[in-house]
């Protein structure tokens, strides 16, 4: 008999470790075709001899008490405040689920001839052109799974157009205060990367733009406002450097919820954007996806957009359209990630223009009542109006030998979930706090309360505070172990083991690392 | 607004308290002309009930499995889904969380997707996987990218008979770098690769098949492996109906280097083509090769286990331009939902189901064949799908079909100009004997 140590809810093994022989979870209907012996479809050398061998073997209601007992190891937007920057970790309606699921498109097959797909093909082409009119821009693709496949997708439309043009490039310059994937997207797509600095006040530096911005520039990749929460108030100049220079401006619009409503990229001289609708649009994230990051192009950009497009036909019927010599081709099987673009549709539709705009306003001056309550107790490294979050650090902290993710855990203590801290680079010790609009005024004043606790902590008591969390089921996890020794996979014999130290000197990973 | 807390009268004092008198006095750094002057020209904000009444108004539009009978796979499937994994996903503790940075309050995702991870080692028989990628298609194109990176090799031996949208995302992938992409013809007999064709060099990175393929035909992985060995090639096998591994021999026993799939099947709606999941396993030496989240045992102070995301040093987030990938927000709730399905069916359930699936279609393809003017166009060994070929336009075959609320398969000329007059039909254990017979009927009225 396993002892139980604490709360069975709190010491749930794996599924695994909880399989007994001859339990089921599973019930099918009675096969209905007479049979024939499997060898005379499928050659016998191709057959498995014996089930899968380590599945487990579960009732239904050990499946069910597994994973709710796990859920209940998780803190959630619907639990409370998760400031995570860049992430707009805002409320997920739940009427949008709803939609999704309706059986006319849960159920709806991919491959269902166009003129039965007219309900879905609506969706998409209603969103794609509700999405132009919100950032300004001619046309869009909606494939992209997630953010950082719209990067793929954005860069490679550049790509193409500067190819058509008969000068390709082979650079792109990205701003060190950028987000991880841009360099990696640009990358992927056979780029060169040139990191160009911040100035004194946290915005491109306009004359390090200048002098980058050569025969070579392909692209600009911009993220506005930036991940320090601030406006590239110089947007104007810039864009008229990348393009007199010949390139292109690719906007990342995981910030787009300082934006909705209040001004559009189009508007400003960006060429390419995506979006993140499982940030600004509200779609649940799911614990890392699924998302979508649809792309919204200029006019220049569209021929090369990936195919299929959906097109309305003369008679008024939807149809998709694979006749595109330009296009870059898919950048995904079938239209991309259908569920999530109609939450992301039933969103819009219930804000009207007035509410996105009402999502923007808040979300904003939620970002800077924080930063005014804040600010005289946590360092913000370039001060000045922010958009829709903060960039606060642990200067003052770290004279008591606190740093940020030790701030980090013991917010866990005090019931919220940790800000940002693995970007922005030009930030030591950042934590990027983005309250978004969901938050109401009592949820920030928790905050700012819990942040000025620990701050006090950090003076009084800062083993408290480097020692946290005290009051999760797990305390600290040993990344670094992990990392050294990884085991990636349960097997049967392997009974739970302290991990071996690694050695002195040994290269560490990041800990505690966040990003959006 | 019912989504935002703060009343308009609080956000006034808010705003008056940090010291400002309009809300746009807050967006000051947007320059002025860039600021709009009037309302976005989208439609007017609408209540619940009439948003709810739109999408069912187009949900109902659409020909779906309520109202059809599928006999459409090609990369999408209508299997059964247990009720316990919409119910588990729903819960807000799953679905309104972000990617688990902070382990100490996210170990319900985080343990969910190590036993993701297991289940798809179990089920592949491969050493490692990760915690998904955002489908089939672009797990394929990742593959690519790592069999480039492991081998230093630029050229691909690409099986005609993978997922024609896949081919596609491959060669959207590949655009920007100096990779040559062969194509390997099909055995026009069997339906399966030509083993005459595949003849890799000391240049090829990989060669990429698919089992079963698109025609449903079950390649032969172990002499594929074989061959790609020999010249020191990586063997990329990708599985677009993974319930198949319920009675297939697993790829990683067989010797494939990285196995991809799509994991629609296992738990996730149709849903109009996503969101899916895309699988990725490989071998433990290429581990630190591979893309996306990893999640791996960890130890608290006490020795209390739990689990991290680990291997960060291969991701975008620490090493940016040299991450292994680009790839960040992917498919986690996804691959939960594919380990309560697949804990919900357990080692029986998967192998009935797959024998279902084997059963029924072995039994419509066989009926089909015995009905003049049809026949079974490959030779091959099939699972849930196949390909028959018609003496009468499939377009006149998929219109009668139609008429009795069956959608009769994907005409494959399109993708295989000399595939002419040939459906890709496929069963599951979602279509009752009944609709077969129909679908026989109609066939026999032609």
């Amino acid at each position: 008999m396993r002892e139980t140590p604490c709360h069975v809810s709190r010491d749930e093994a794996l599924i695994f470790e909880r399989s007994h022989p001859g339990r089921a979870a599973y019930s099918l209907p009675p096969l209905d075709v007479p049979t024939v012996p499997l060898e005379t479809w499928i050659e016998a050398r191709f057959l498995r001899p014996d089930p899968v061998a380590g599945l487990p073997e579960v009732s239904e209601v050990d499946v069910i008490r597994h994973f709710t007992r796990l859920s209940r190891w998780n803190y959630a937007v619907d639990v409370g405040m998760y400031p995570l920057g860049s992430c707009t970790m805002k409320y997920n309606p739940k009427m949008n689920d709803q939609a999704a699921r309706l059986e006319g498109f849960a159920l709806h097959h991919p491959l269902t001839p166009e003129e039965l797909s007219q309900g879905s093909l609506d969706v998409l082409k209603m969103l794609e052109e509700l999405l132009c009119e919100i950032t300004g821009m001619v046309a869009g693709c909606l494939q992209p799974a997630a953010g950082a496949h719209g990067e793929l997708t954005g860069l490679l439309l550049i790509r193409a157009c500067l190819e058509a043009r008969g000068d390709p490039r082979r650079k792109v310059l990205i701003p060190d205060s950028a987000h991880g994937t841009n360099p990696a997207s640009a990358a992927i797509c056979g780029y060169s990367v040139q990191t160009i600095p911040s100035n004194e006040r946290g915005l491109i530096d306009l004359d390090a733009l200048r002098r980058a911005a050569d025969r070579d520039l392909a692209a600009l990749m911009l993220t506005n406002p930036n991940t320090l929460g601030l406006f590239e108030e110089e947007i104007e100049e810039i864009t008229r450097i990348v393009h007199e220079a010949g390139g292109l401006v690719y906007m990342d619009g995981a910030n787009m919820n300082a934006l909705v409503g209040i001004a559009r990229p189009g508007d400003m001289g960006v060429d390419v954007i995506h979006l993140n609708v499982h940030k600004t649009f509200s779609t649940p994230h799911g614990g890392g996806g699924p998302g979508a990051g649809p792309v919204l192009v200029t006019a220049e950009l569209e021929p090369f957009l990936p195919v299929p497009r959906i097109v309305r036909r003369a008679d008024g019927r939807l149809a998709l359209d694979y006749d595109r010599p330009y296009s870059i081709g898919r950048v995904r099987a079938f239209y991309g990630n259908f569920g999530v673009l109609v939450r992301g549709l039933s969103y819009i539709l219930t804000m009207g223009p007035e509410g996105l705009r009402e999502v923007a306003e808040t979300a904003v001056l939620n970002a800077n009542y924080l930063a005014h309550h804040l600010k005289d107790t946590y360092e913000i490294a370039y001060p000045g109006p922010v958009m829709h979050e903060v960039v606060f650090s642990d200067k003052r902290q770290r004279a008591y030998g606190v740093r940020n993710v030790d701030i980090a855990k013991r917010l866990i203590d005090y019931g919220f979930h940790p800000p940002t801290m693995s970007f922005p680079l030009i930030v030591p010790g950042a934590l990027m706090v983005e309250p978004t609009e969901t938050e109401c005024r009592e949820e920030l004043d928790l905050f700012i309360a819990a942040m000025k606790a620990i701050d006090r902590e950090c003076r009084e008591n800062p083993e408290l505070v480097r020692t946290a969390p005290h009051r999760t089921r797990l305390g600290r996890l040993d990344e670094v172990a992990a990392a050294r020794h990884p085991v990636l996979r349960w097997r049967p014999q392997a009974s739970p083991s302290r991990a071996e130290a690694p050695p002195d000197g040994a290269p560490s990973e990041r800990i505690g690392s966040s990003e959006s | 607004m019912r989504y935002i807390p703060n009343s308009p009268e609080e956000r006034a004092e808010m705003l008056r308290e940090i010291g400002y008198s309009t809300i746009e006095q807050l967006f000051r750094p947007i320059p002025e002309r860039f600021r709009l002057k009037g309302p976005l020209r989208l439609p007017p904000a609408r209540s619940e009930v009439e948003v709810l009444a739109f999408f069912r108004e187009l949900a109902a539009r659409n020909a779906a499995a309520t109202e059809y009978a599928l006999f459409l796979g090609a990369g999408a499937y209508h299997h059964f889904i247990p009720s316990v994994v919409d119910a588990l996903i729903s819960r807000a503790e799953f679905a309104t969380v972000y990617t688990p940075y902070q382990p100490e309050i996210a170990q319900g995702t985080l343990q969910a997707l190590f036993e993701y991870q297991t289940l798809i080692c179990q089920l592949t028989g491969m050493e490692v996987a990760n915690a998904s990628l955002y489908d089939g298609s672009t797990a394929l194109a990742e593959a690519v990218l790592m069999a480039e990176r492991v081998t230093r090799r630029r050229e691909i031996l690409l099986a005609r008979s993978v997922h024609p949208e896949y081919r596609q995302v491959i060669a959207t992938y590949t655009r920007a770098f100096d990779v040559t992409l062969r194509l390997l013809e099909y055995d026009p007999e069997t339906g399966g690769i030509d083993l005459r064709a595949v003849t890799p060099s000391a240049k090829t990175a990989a060669l990429i098949v698919q089992s079963p393929n698109f025609f449903g035909v079950i390649e032969d992985i172990a002499a594929l492996a074989e061959r790609a060995h020999e010249v020191g090639a990586l063997l990329i096998v990708a599985i677009t109906e993974p319930i198949s591994l319920g009675l297939l021999r697993p790829p990683g026993e067989l010797g494939a280097d990285i196995v991809v799939g799509e994991g629609q099947s296992f738990g996730l709606p149709l849903s109009f083509g996503g969101p899916y999941l895309g699988i990725f396993a490989t071998r433990e030496r290429f581990v630190r090769q591979m893309p996306g989240r990893i999640i791996g045992q960890a130890f608290d102070q006490q020795g209390r286990r739990g689990f991290v995301m680990t291997l960060a040093t291969r991701e975008q987030y620490i090493r940016r331009e040299k991450a292994t990938s680009n790839i960040c927000t992917s498919q986690e709730l996804c691959a939960i939902m594919a380990a309560i399905y697949l804990s919900t069916m357990g080692p029986r359930g998967l192998r009935e189901v797959a024998e279902q699936n084997a059963q029924k279609a072995a039994y419509l393809a066989r009926e089909i064949a015995r009905q003049s003017g049809f026949r079974l166009r490959f030779s091959g060994s099939h699972f849930n799908e196949f390909v028959i070929q018609s003496e009468w336009p499939v377009a006149l075959v998929l219109d009668r079909l139609r008429e009795r609320k069956i959608l009769g398969g994907l005409p494959l000329e399109p993708y295989y100009p000399e595939l002419r007059e040939c459906l890709l039909v496929c069963v599951t254990e979602m279509i009752p004997r009944s609709m077969m017979e129909t679908y026989l009927q109609v066939l026999d009225e032609l």
